[in-house]
């Protein structure tokens, strides 16, 4: 529905666009107003890519204006039911979720699923970083199995909470090189900053989190990233992943958009323009670049069956910790 | 004296009159919601994150900076006139200052807390300026089984806070332990007493169970008593600002609460609760006067927990900016704003980002002395609030920690737990139970729990990891003579008098 205000501005763009500047046609807002949902509280990695598409998408003039809405809690479950619930059919609406939600919801044992919204697009990914103290004998990815194949009791692991993305990765590195993922070491942190703090002070063997959250302590020379789960090297950092050390282990913590349920074939496929031209954008990719995020966008119908793959793959692995049922 | 040159170019950058435009902003909007119940920094900053995108990030840091210690500074004023503290860290200042504040002396703890927060935000300011790298050193070196040993020490405190009957305080503290118990288990991942809600999966905020006993709390007590036709009308005694007795009552607890507060607050799993708790525990044991504890109000249990609150609100900046490590939400909050300037905040910041960080530590040094010329003079205005009928004042804290609790996490299940509390804080109150071991239970049991869990998961189970790390030893044993060092004093006294009184007669 329009309101008067939008109205008029709505058709004076439209006006601008037609008559007098024809080559600015595509420059007219794709949906005119959205409303981000974002299932946690403010601060947080989907809060910043809400507010980053927010801002990108306005400076492009893909929308008019944005409305970010947060509830926060219990790894997104908590905000999933309300957005199924209240946005049904609501083309303009969109939720920024990402793997971590997977993975709550498979914890939590949640009645409303990610199968019940629309997925749209996958938007970022963050690979995670396996990091070891500066003086730690551990050298590399292979001496890191040896240990843990030794005894995995010894080989305490810091990073953030139980069944989260960190502890997820160390499940599957302790399965890639036969070890049971239940006799795993795993202290989980609130934070990052706590499993950091853990790390730095020399309590823990290793850690695992975002690269991000590690790059700074590595290049000066506090701690040694000794793998990261990307599927191949990255630019511009100097550390083999994981598969190249023979762990055979790839997991990126993404995060995407999804619509809501009963949304039409047109509503949903103006959405997905919507993100294709906003992951296109020279903006967007600089936004990437500057908060340490991998663009790896992947839309409609190959995204639909990409979630669903990842899920069941999470399901597996939190099933192999001994976290989900 | 390296760092004393790059502080004088820091006051450049924050002399600038855009930078003390913002600081001004900074420490006002601060005070403001440090004075309204339910509403804190952390919140605060992360509703003002898409600023990000429109200013520099200097004075964006400059402005979050003056949040942080501006409510640190507001937080005080709601718990000392009205008993109804809007965050945890200035639940012990209720204890006194309000006591204070009802035989009469409300100018005083209001002046003993702005001025002691004053002194505790400089003192810990120069700490971030010349100690940082010592500090973080040492807060480093605090691995579980130490964070466990200075629970265990936190506990004796909870002796300071029981009341006239332990049995009563005990069941405070225990109720404490089983909200803080709610939600899933950090270390297994399974929920505890969630009910099925999916609400309570994230555990209860402490922030809705300090408004919720404390403010609703009392509205609901105020509001039974005005009733039954029993209004108090709070007399304002003397001088409205503090004695020469008040100030030298005040000036020890405050540098003490200082030397709790800065290195406590500086470490990982610290926090601004932990020192305020020590410090209120040290000044009723050190006072000459304990019989004002609890009875008129007792100035050092203000100005020292006080102190103690905003130098570690001081402490928390030094691994934030030498090491890039948040230590609390707050500071996570201002590391996200960072990387949305695509800084990357960790050991290099000070060499890459020079100018900002000396610009931010020199703007704390000028948001400080804004904050006490701010404050001071307020406190004339403050008191008056006590003059405003019951019934209106009462009606407005009930709205703004409604809208307060509803703003932090949209959910009405969170409003609802509010009233609840604010019931069963009621009943408290009626029936003499102490509401302050209900909070300091809900912040220590999940900490010392998880800490104890983690140093027994890293050591394999092994016990002795609590007796054969030196910190961690130590702290047991001042836990020790706190706990039973005073009970020793007395029986050996006794003993003494024992000796000698037969042979006197």
């Amino acid at each position: 529905m329009f309101t008067k205000r939008e109205f008029l501005k709505a058709s004076a763009l439209a006006g601008a666009a037609g008559l007098i500047l024809p080559r600015f046609a595509l420059a007219a807002p794709v949906i005119d107003q959205i409303q981000l949902f974002v299932p946690a509280a403010p601060g947080g990695g989907w809060d910043q890519t809400a507010r980053a598409m927010e801002q990108v998408l306005r400076s492009e003039g893909l929308i008019g204006g944005a409305q970010v809405t947060n509830v926060g809690g219990a790894g997104g479950t908590v905000g999933l039911p309300r957005f199924v619930s209240q946005y049904r059919a609501n083309g303009s609406a969109m939720m920024v979720g990402g793997m971590v939600m997977v993975g709550a919801i498979v914890a939590n044992k949640a009645a409303v699923k990610l199968d019940q919204t629309t997925p749209i697009a996958r938007l970022t990914g963050e690979f995670l970083a396996l990091v070891v103290p500066a003086q730690s004998p551990i050298k590399d990815a292979k001496d890191f199995v040896a240990a843990l194949k030794a005894d995995p009791a010894k080989v305490a692991v810091a990073g953030g909470s139980a069944g989260g993305s960190d502890h997820i990765l160390l499940g599957m590195i302790a399965k890639a090189s036969g070890v049971e993922p239940q006799k795993i070491n795993y202290v989980p942190y609130a934070g990052g900053g706590q499993a950091l703090a853990a790390l730095l002070g020399n309590q823990v063997a290793g850690g695992i989190s975002g690269y991000g959250e590690f790059a700074e302590q590595v290049r000066a020379g506090k701690l040694r990233m000794i793998g990261i789960s990307a599927d191949k090297r990255q630019p511009g950092i100097d550390v083999p992943t994981l598969k190249e050390q023979g762990v055979d282990v790839e997991l990126f913590n993404w995060r995407g958009v999804f619509g809501p349920p009963g949304l039409s074939d047109a509503d949903r496929k103006k959405q997905v323009d919507l993100v294709e031209k906003l992951v296109a954008s020279k903006a967007w990719q600089d936004e990437c670049v500057k908060r340490d995020w991998t663009s790896i966008p992947l839309t409609g119908d190959a995204y639909a069956a990409f979630v669903k793959e990842d899920t069941a793959r999470i399901e597996a692995i939190l099933k192999d910790l001994g976290l989900a049922s | 004296m390296e760092s004393l040159s790059s502080l004088v170019g820091g006051f450049g950058v924050a002399l600038t009159p855009q930078n003390l435009m913002w600081c001004l902003v900074g420490t006002t909007l601060g005070t403001a919601i440090g004075v309204l119940p339910g509403l804190g920094p952390g919140l605060t900053i992360a509703l003002l994150l898409p600023i990000t995108f429109k200013v520099d990030p200097t004075a964006a840091f400059i402005l979050f900076a003056g949040i942080y210690y501006g409510a640190m500074y507001g937080g005080s004023t709601t718990s000392i006139l009205l008993n109804t503290p809007g965050e945890s860290a200035t639940i012990v200042t209720a204890l006194e200052g309000n006591r204070m504040a009802r035989s009469g002396r409300a100018g005083a703890a209001l002046a003993t807390s702005a001025i002691g927060s004053f002194v505790a935000g400089t003192v810990g300011t120069l700490g971030i300026t010349f100690l940082a790298p010592v500090v973080v050193d040492f807060a480093l070196q605090f691995g579980p089984a130490e964070y466990f040993a200075l629970m265990v020490l936190a506990f004796v405190t909870v002796s300071a806070v029981l009341g006239s009957s332990a049995v009563r305080g005990l069941a405070s503290l225990f109720l404490g332990f089983y909200l803080g118990m709610i939600g899933v288990d950090l270390q297994t991942g399974q929920p505890r007493f969630s009910f099925g809600l999916f609400e309570l999966l994230d555990g209860i905020s402490v922030i809705v169970v300090a408004v919720g006993l404390f403010a609703v709390g009392e509205t609901l007590y105020v509001a039974a008593r005005h009733y039954a036709g029993r209004d108090e009308i709070v007399p304002l005694k003397g001088s409205l600002y503090m004695t020469r007795e008040e100030w030298s009552r005040s000036w020890k607890p405050w540098i003490r609460g200082t030397l709790l507060g800065f290195p406590i607050g500086a470490m990982p799993a610290g926090g601004a609760e932990v020192p305020t708790f020590l410090s209120y525990w040290l000044e009723k044991r050190l006072s000459r006067r304990p019989e004002e504890f609890g009875t008129t109000g007792a100035i050092e249990g203000v100005a020292g927990p006080e102190a103690a609150n905003n130098a570690s609100a001081a402490g928390v900046l030094v691994p934030m900016l030498t090491l890039g490590l948040p230590t609390s939400a707050t500071a996570a909050i201002m590391l996200s704003a960072f990387q949305s300037y695509g800084i990357n905040p960790g050991p290099l910041l000070l060499q890459s980002q020079g100018a900002l960080v000396w610009g931010l530590i020199a703007s704390l040094y000028v948001a400080n002395v804004m904050l006490l010329v701010l404050n001071l003079p307020l406190i004339g205005l403050w008191v008056r609030i006590l003059k405003v009928p019951p019934p209106l004042l009462y009606a407005g804290i009930l709205v703004f920690a409604t809208i307060g609790t509803y703003g932090i996490s949209n959910s009405v299940v969170d409003l609802v737990l509010l009233y609840i509390l604010g019931a069963v804080g009621f009943l408290m109150r009626r029936f003499d139970f102490p509401t302050a071991p209900v909070i300091i239970g809900m912040i220590l049991g999940p900490l010392a729990e998880t800490e104890f869990r983690r140093a027994m998961t890293i050591s394999n189970g092994d016990w002795t990891v609590f007796f054969t790390h030196p910190l961690s030893a130590a702290l047991l044993a001042l836990a020790a003579l706190g706990l039973l060092g005073p009970r020793i004093y007395a029986l050996l006294r006794r003993d003494r008098r024992a000796e000698t009184s037969p042979r006197g007669a």
